[in-house]
């Protein structure tokens, strides 16, 4: 490690130190996995020209190349702005979504005659669309970074965000069903023929306040009051956010017919609040709410249907998906049978048939590309969000104040679990709900709440890497505690006896 | 902080975990099934890319793939509709196909390993690569005939079947059951329309979709008295020889007298074999196989092809429509031991015996045929894309032999004799020998009689054809029908083959 002005630090005093690397060369990184990412996409989008086209077009580089051009700016920003951030985030994630865009495109091109294709425009239909989210998301990540320089600030706003994201999660259960139902769950705002999901926005919100609010509560929601099996259980009086949480994620279920964004929220709550108390007790009561929750819906459905009748419908289609496999289990059937299809190897980019998928564009977008990459491309995939995923925590373990910590590591969580929500559900192992594949599906919302996702954990990551200069929190050894920064609300650390 | 969130990571992992055993469950366990799983589009696209084959009878296509401007590049056509539909079968964008068109999948779709070295030559060679032909046995006369004559039948049957074999092959000739049905709308690329017709079809109550010829069985009559007479020629008795008969008979122990069908046959004690068989006595063959006992009954019926559950008629090294069994029944008493009465009834072709119009055929092909029954079959050729290379020539094969030539002779003779001056003179064909039996079989209490034909044409001595016609719910004159069927399809077989 480069040392900075000031003694050196000795590890038993933070337990994590940052990586041993200068800014520069996490940057050049960055930018050499970013153009790996770049040319994986621009061979992927050509072989696509082949199977489709027959031919490589002289414009097929356009697309790649615009995605190219604004993850560069992004780096760009990140190398000016957040030089110590996390390198392999912003290549990752990039990789992502020009898979997505790439194969959105290619679904257009299915539409369209063989011998038309040729002529179709390199920005048109779904894929230039997404092109188009894309760039305005990512302008959006470079925004955030360049307006936020410490994620502390957040912190100051928490009230206003937990307000807001319990706004946004109402606003589809309150409107009228035509502005806000799409497939039987109503997620949308839906202005003429514009929609946008609350939801995924509302995920950011209510997570900074959760993350601000159990940093506060921490100590007392850690109070044991008895021992239990060995676990230490929380006193009664303390369950009262849990039970708001819990309420609130099954009003979810029960008004906006989506399991799926109700497991998301209190999975969500739940691994925060266990992040902070390091009380397992916490994970044990939120598992047994939510299972229980999910098991009285699904026999209410059963019994009395109403507004569990579609939760009860999705459960039934996951017990046996081809019980129906031209009715309710018509859409997971169709992606089984297209996983199943693609095999080991996949058809090759192009060569299957992911359209007679209903909603391959979005939900299913994940088996769409099993049919063509294969179990090696979708086992691929998956790691590269389990790298984007464990990074995140990373920064959470790494970054030093407990805000960050808490923030980034439910970030990063709340981004694997929603990736394991919907993979679970396309792939059977769990019942199908309506949730977006972060950073694949077609959809503006998703896509950029997504990327302010990242833009956040690469400000925590930032601040992470960030070396030790003095005047900083951690004191050497033997030297008198300095005053702590002040900051507004922020909180130390806290000791457990 | 630390712990937990470490311990985040691991959670992360395991549920990723988890989603990775899942993917290799559906992607690699599962695959293969899915991939071939009948709700499979993508098979099917990739299945209409290529232009079927045709299923072909004496240069008439019979089933053609039509180009289109849809997703489904090709329409599956059957140009003559009903009148091949039992043998054809159809092919449908949804589901599994039926007949010839299920049989011959592979090959008529081009993905057989016969058609593999087509495949690599028309990869190198830029082309679409194609599906093969199959070319059929179907005597394209006789199978009109059979199908006009059987539908516009003078007993006003609505239902019924009629099978055409060459008894030195055991190439089937004719095939039809009806009513029929049009495979067009089954293979219509709108799903939906196909599957209303599908359902519409279901419903019928004349069940129209049925192949009678092959997988129905019918109470036989008097068809199966070929078979007690078979056992009797064998057992030493001559078509000469004297058997008891009478007006009536009742079985030792109990049941219902059997009587014959009009007072003035064999009211006599005795009369000859021969003439039994030709005035189809009832009661002389009934004490006939009373008194060689009901296991030697079954075992000739077995012989003839009863009680088989594998016969299948397509290719004869490769797979075919399935043929129902026919059956002697049961001829017991609760106790185990032989009920007389019953055998008297079966020995008739009444009680339970019950016999595919196909087996009827199989009985006529192997008494003209000097007692060597041939396998049947309907796939002649297998023609390669490219309609010059031969993949498959059919090599007629041995059945089995139900009676030594001796027998089959007598017996020739005297289903010969029912033509000429018995029951089945309906038959008759001028120049040629025509012998045969009919048989009207009692359907159930109150219900109208199936009318039987069975039967062969010879010239000079070498067989031509051997047909079995039914008649179901016929009512009377329903088995001179089928003798006057059977003589129009066999004179359409001659015909055919230029008189030879």
């Amino acid at each position: 490690m480069t040392a900075p002005a000031g003694p050196a630090v000795t590890p038993s005093t933070t337990g994590e130190l940052p990586r041993a690397r200068t800014k520069s060369n996490r940057r050049n990184a960055e930018l050499g996995l970013l153009a790996l990412s770049m040319t994986v996409i621009a061979i992927y989008s050509a072989t696509i020209e082949i199977n489709m086209v027959d031919t490589v077009r002289l414009d097929f580089w356009i697309p790649t190349a615009s995605l190219a051009a604004v993850f560069f700016g992004l780096h760009l920003v990140i190398r000016f702005r957040a030089p110590y951030a996390d390198p392999v985030l912003l290549p990752m994630v990039a990789l992502l979504n020009g898979i997505g865009v790439t194969f959105l495109r290619r679904l257009d091109l299915a539409r369209v005659e063989p011998a038309e294709r040729v002529e179709y425009p390199v920005f048109a239909g779904t894929g230039g669309r997404q092109l188009a989210w894309t760039l305005l998301s990512v302008m959006l990540a470079a925004v955030l970074l360049l307006a936020l320089k410490d994620h502390r600030v957040i912190s100051r706003y928490a009230y206003t965000l937990g307000l807001t994201g319990i706004v946004l999660v109402m606003i589809p259960a309150v409107l009228p069903r035509s502005y806000s139902e799409i497939n039987g769950a109503k997620l949308w705002i839906r202005i003429g023929g514009f929609s946008i999901q609350p939801g995924e926005f509302a995920k950011l919100a209510l997570l900074s306040f959760f993350a601000y609010y159990l940093v506060r509560k921490r100590e007392v929601l850690s109070l044991a009051s008895r021992r239990f099996l060995g676990i230490d259980f929380p006193r009664g009086r303390d369950l009262g956010p849990v039970l708001l949480v819990w309420a609130l994620s099954l009003l979810v279920l029960i008004f906006e017919k989506d399991l799926g964004t109700s497991l998301l929220y209190f999975g969500m709550f739940v691994a925060t609040l266990y992040i902070a108390t390091e009380r397992v007790s916490w994970l044990i009561i939120g598992l047994l709410l939510f299972f229980g929750g999910a098991l009285l819906a699904y026999v209410l459905g059963g019994t009395i249907g109403g507004p569990f009748a579609n939760f009860y419908q999705r459960a039934e289609v996951w017990l046996d998906p081809f019980a129906d496999p031209y009715q309710d289990g018509f859409q997971l059937v169709q992606g089984l049978l297209g996983l199943g299809t693609g095999g080991l190897f996949g058809a090759g980019p192009g060569g299957g048939q992911p359209h007679i998928v209903p909603e391959v564009h979005n939900d299913f977008i994940f088996s769409g590309l099993g049919e063509e990459i294969g179990l090696f491309g979708l086992t691929a995939l998956l790691l590269v969000y389990l790298l984007v995923v464990e990074r995140g925590l990373r920064a959470g373990i790494t970054v030093r104040d407990s805000f960050g910590k808490l923030l980034a590591g439910g970030l990063a969580f709340t981004l694997g679990l929603q990736v394991f929500v919907i993979v679970g559900g396309v792939t059977g192992l769990i019942p199908l709900t309506g949730q977006t594949t972060p950073f694949l599906s077609a959809g503006g919302s998703s896509l950029m709440a997504n990327w302010l996702l990242i833009a956040l954990l690469l400000r925590i990551s930032d601040a992470a890497g960030q070396p030790l200069v003095a005047g900083s929190t951690i004191r050497p050894p033997g030297a008198p505690a300095p005053q702590p920064a002040k900051l507004h609300g922020a909180p130390t650390e806290v000791i457990r006896p | 902080m630390n712990a937990p969130l470490r311990r985040t990571g691991i959670v992360v992992m395991i549920l990723f975990g988890l989603l990775f055993a899942k993917l290799n469950w559906v992607q690699a366990y599962k695959a293969e099934e899915y991939r071939t799983s009948d709700y499979n589009g993508r098979v099917q696209i990739a299945e209409y890319e290529r232009k079927r084959g045709n299923i072909e009878v004496g240069g008439q296509a019979l089933a053609v793939s039509k180009a289109t401007d849809g997703e489904l590049k090709y329409l599956r056509t059957y140009p003559k509709k009903g009148l091949y539909a039992h043998i054809l079968g159809y092919k449908p964008v949804n589901g599994t196909a039926t007949g010839i068109e299920k049989i011959e999948d592979e090959y008529l779709a081009g993905s057989s390993d016969q058609l593999f070295a087509d495949r690599v030559r028309s990869l190198f060679a830029g082309e679409e690569p194609a599906g093969g032909n199959v070319l059929l046995t179907i005597s394209r006369r006789a199978q009109e005939t059979a199908y006009r004559e059987l539908s516009d039948n003078q007993v006003g049957a609505t239902k019924g079947a009629a099978v055409a074999l060459d008894p030195r092959t055991g190439a089937v000739q004719a095939l039809v059951s009806i009513p029929s049905f049009d495979p067009n709308p089954l293979s219509s690329h709108d799903t939906k329309a196909a599957a209303a017709a599908y359902k519409k079809l279901e419903a019928d109550r004349n069940e129209p979709l049925k192949n009678r010829a092959l997988s129905e069985t019918f109470p036989p009559g008097s068809t199966f008295k070929v078979i007690v007479a078979a056992a009797a020629l064998e057992h030493g008795l001559s078509k000469g020889s004297l058997i008891p008969a009478g007006p009536s008979y009742t079985a030792p122990t109990a049941g219902t007298p059997i009587r014959n069908a009009h007072p003035t046959i064999c009211p006599e004690p005795q009369v000859t074999l021969i003439e039994a068989l030709t005035e189809s006595c009832n009661t002389g063959f009934a004490r006939l196989a009373v008194s060689f006992g009901a296991a030697e009954l079954k075992e000739k019926a077995r012989a003839f092809g009863f009680e088989d559950e594998g016969l299948t008629v397509g290719r004869l090294n490769g797979d075919g429509l399935p043929v129902a069994a026919s059956r002697t029944g049961d001829i017991q008493n609760p106790d185990g031991s032989e009920d007389k009465a019953a055998l008297a009834q079966s020995a008739i072709g009444q009680n339970n015996v019950r016999m595919t119009p196909l087996q009827g055929a199989l009985i006529a092909a192997a008494v003209a045929n000097g007692g060597v029954q041939m396998r049947p079959y309907l796939v002649q050729q297998l023609l390669g894309p490219d309609r010059t290379t031969n993949h498959y020539t059919a090599a007629p094969r041995e059945l089995r032999r139900p009676i030594s030539s001796q027998v089959a002779r007598d017996l020739r003779d005297m289903m010969v004799s029912v033509v000429e001056r018995g029951t089945g003179t309906n038959a008759r064909i001028n120049g040629y020998t025509v012998g045969g039996k009919t048989g009207t079989a009692q359907a159930g209490e109150g219900e109208a009689e199936h009318g039987w034909f069975i039967g062969f044409v010879l010239k000079d001595g070498q067989p031509i054809s051997a047909v079995a016609v039914v008649l179901e719910s016929a009512g009377p004159g329903g088995s001179p029908e089928a003798a006057r069927i059977a003589g129009q399809i066999m004179r359409a077989v001659i015909a055919d083959r230029g008189g030879r």
